[in-house]
């Protein structure tokens, strides 16, 4: 149609080129950060026998989530072991907890901002909106053009799309503190910092561990698909049988994708609950 | 007593643009028109009144009068539009943030909500203590001083429950002792008991008052409710589209409502329990002394076209009454003497109150002694006035109220 081709490659290879120059340093903190988290839990959790961090992980979830769910872990962790995934396993529970950890860091602290101000919601609102009607597969893309293939774009592109929920959820459960608690706070002299810890986040705490359960489940499910870019864990072993048309293979990593699921929703729905 | 909080032309008005408003007001707007006008609210339009330290002074009026906003303005949770707040002799409102926090730490109470606002993520013992931790009090000393104080509500034993685990009685008792744990003096409260059922609400008005002869703080207390501000408030100021229409004590409300408005609350309130004696009594007639004889007395009586007369000493003490017709028959049977000597036992006991014995008290009185007006009587048993047996029935029924001009 039109005499020549809109050269948009070249417009972005070159906008990615410049950001890169630029903002080079901070995309290797990054780098660095993700690959010391994920290295050390990754590390820290093959160090234990199997038998030994199965039935920690299944005593956790009894302490916190009651025996039945207990025994689910149990069994299902016995199961990966013996289908040979145990450390495709670990790989992406270290991949999740890494991006979750970097979701908390950075969007509890947003969520409260947008708690407080509501200029900085009515900015915030529209971009976690958009964020979140985006396909996952889109994250992979810039995540890909910053950092090449690999373990750090996965968890890039991870933390980028599970964090929308715990932002949020944050900030709603700030907003729905009732006004008479902080007007009673206020009116012995609290200090804004006084409010936020000993009334605000532990008033909000079911609805904030909400936040944390939402990204964590979002988190696992990006987890897997960002195994297309060479991110590792079950989610290559889901990857491989697809490829190679082996329903077999990839229905164990799919299952052991679901246990890992249970057993993370399990756990973190119920934090709320134990406390008082 | 001494000044604790003045309060001079002070308003508020929600909105952009205060000035506006309140100049709209002054050229004789209503509320309503500049809400419409406008899309601003007032709040609290140029209230003047002083609360006096250790008395409880009470915010009364309908919804959307600006109780709550006037208290409010009071800590400063509202910052005025214009006025001055007059605190210990500190304008507030001239404060800055760092100042003003410091300021309420030392001087209020918190504040004690209809629906309780104590956090649901505490036990009662941390809830107490909020107010000291936030001081930055130590953790044996707000511990040690918010049980004295839990003890003081009726809580002991609760101290680890939860707010979850108890009544709404109870969980008003841990709101008014999270206020009183702290070392200030002026304690806020904002239609306190009016989310309780009403016998829970009487008990917890009892309270305050036995807590406040030992606390002695100053206290504002909001309430829509008239029986409540009666019962509780050593003065009352009542409230109509932000402004005070009237501030007094019950009776002074009771027996002289500035205006309508204030006469539509008044009527509408049993009036017994509110009305002492002293407020209808009428002033001592003429009594028997000790020592008139009969037929001077007799002519006293008659004089009056009583049936019978109330009898004092020299000192205007009471002795009793003594009724016409008994007096009468006396004197027939000794018409022959001279000097009628006078018989003790024609002298009955007579109905006697105090004069700040409650008009219910006063009618039980006089039902139990089927004759003579009731006698108003000073500790010393000296008469100070007199109660005729309709006034009682005239005070309660409303044509009685006049309004005064
Ligand atoms: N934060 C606010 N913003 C705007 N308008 C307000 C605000 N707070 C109160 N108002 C308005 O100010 C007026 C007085 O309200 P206020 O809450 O003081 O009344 P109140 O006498 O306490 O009533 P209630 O018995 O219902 O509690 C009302 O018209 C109310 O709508
Ligand atoms: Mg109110």
């Amino acid at each position: 149609m039109l005499p020549y081709r809109i050269p948009l490659n070249d417009w972005i290879t070159a906008a990615v080129n410049f950001l890169e120059e630029k903002l080079g340093v901070v995309f290797d903190l990054f780098s660095v950060i993700i690959y010391f988290l994920v290295d050390n839990l990754k590390d820290g959790m093959l160090f234990f026998h199997p038998l030994i961090l199965i039935v920690l992980i299944a005593g956790i979830t009894f302490y916190l989530a009651g025996w039945k769910n207990a025994l689910v872990a149990f069994l299902g962790l016995i199961l990966t072991e013996n289908i040979g995934l145990w450390e495709a396993f670990i790989e992406t529970l270290a991949l999740v907890l890494t991006a979750e950890i970097l979701i908390i860091a950075a969007g509890f602290p947003i969520g409260i901002w947008a708690a407080r101000s509501d200029r900085v919601n009515s900015v915030i609102r529209p971009i976690l909106d958009f964020m979140q009607t985006m396909p996952a597969f889109v994250y992979l893309i810039p995540a890909v053009m910053f950092f090449g293939l690999g373990l750090v774009p996965g968890v890039v592109a991870t933390f980028v799309f599970a964090m929308p929920p715990l932002i949020r959820l944050t900030s709603l459960g700030i907003r729905q503190v009732p006004k008479e608690l902080i007007e009673a706070a206020d009116a012995f002299g609290a200090t804004d910092m006084q409010k936020l810890i000993k009334v605000q986040v532990p008033v909000a705490k079911a609805t904030i561990l909400a936040g944390v359960n939402q990204s964590i489940m979002l988190g696992l499910s990006m987890v897997v698909i960002a195994a297309m870019i060479g991110a590792g864990g079950l989610g290559e072993d889901v990857l491989r049988g697809i490829q190679r048309l082996n329903v077999g293979q990839g229905f164990e990593a799919g299952l052991v994708v679901v246990i890992l699921a249970i057993i993370l929703d399990r756990i973190t729905s119920s934090f709320d609950s134990k406390k008082a | 007593m001494e000044d604790k909080i003045v309060i001079r032309n002070l308003s508020k008005v929600f909105g952009k643009n205060p000035k506006m408003a309140l100049e709209a007001l002054k050229n004789g707007k209503s509320k309503d028109e500049i809400l419409n006008e406008q899309k601003q609210t007032i709040g609290v339009h140029d209230v003047n009144f002083t609360v006096k330290k250790s008395e409880i002074f009470v915010l009364m009026g309908l919804s959307g009068s600006g109780k709550s906003t006037l208290q409010r303005l009071i800590n400063r949770l509202h910052t005025p539009s214009t006025g001055e707040i007059v605190i210990d002799g500190i304008d507030i409102t001239k404060l800055n943030p760092h100042e003003l926090r410091v300021f309420r730490r030392k001087h209020f109470c918190g504040m004690v909500f209809q629906n309780f606002a104590i956090l649901p993520h505490r036990t009662v013992l941390e809830n107490v203590e909020f107010g000291l931790e936030l001081q930055g009090v130590e953790k044996d000393i707000r511990e040690q001083k918010s049980l004295e104080v839990i003890k003081s509500v009726g809580l002991d034993g609760n101290e680890d429950s939860y707010p979850s685990q108890l009544s709404g009685g109870m969980q008003q008792r841990v709101g008014l002792a999270r206020g009183l744990a702290v070392d200030a003096d002026i304690l806020l409260m904002d239609e306190a008991f009016s989310a309780l059922d009403p016998l829970i609400r009487r008990q917890m008005q009892d309270e305050l008052l036995e807590l406040q002869e030992k606390m002695q703080k100053t206290i504002v207390f909001v309430t829509h409710d008239l029986d409540e501000a009666f019962r509780l408030g050593n003065r009352i100021a009542i409230m109509k589209d932000g402004r005070i229409v009237q501030i007094g004590s019950a009776e002074e409300i009771i027996s002289k409502p500035a205006d309508d408005y204030v006469k539509a609350f008044v009527e509408n309130m049993n009036r017994s329990a509110i009305l002492t004696a002293g407020a209808i009594m009428l002033p001592p007639e003429e009594t028997a002394l000790s020592g008139d004889g009969p037929r001077t007395i007799m002519r006293k009586i008659r004089k009056k076209g009583l049936a019978g007369i109330l009898m004092t000493d020299t000192k205007k003490r009471v002795k009793g009454y003594i009724k016409a017709d008994r007096l009468a028959a006396y004197i027939k049977e000794n018409q022959s003497k001279e000097n009628i000597p006078f018989d003790e036992n024609l002298v009955e006991e007579a109905a006697s109150v105090n004069e700040d014995t409650p008009l219910t008290d006063v009618i039980n009185s006089y039902t139990e002694h089927e004759y003579g007006p009731v006698a108003v009587v000073d500790s010393d048993n000296r008469l100070k006035g007199v109660i005729v047996r309709g006034a009682v029935i005239a005070a309660l029924s409303e044509d009685h109220i006049e309004t005064a001009e």
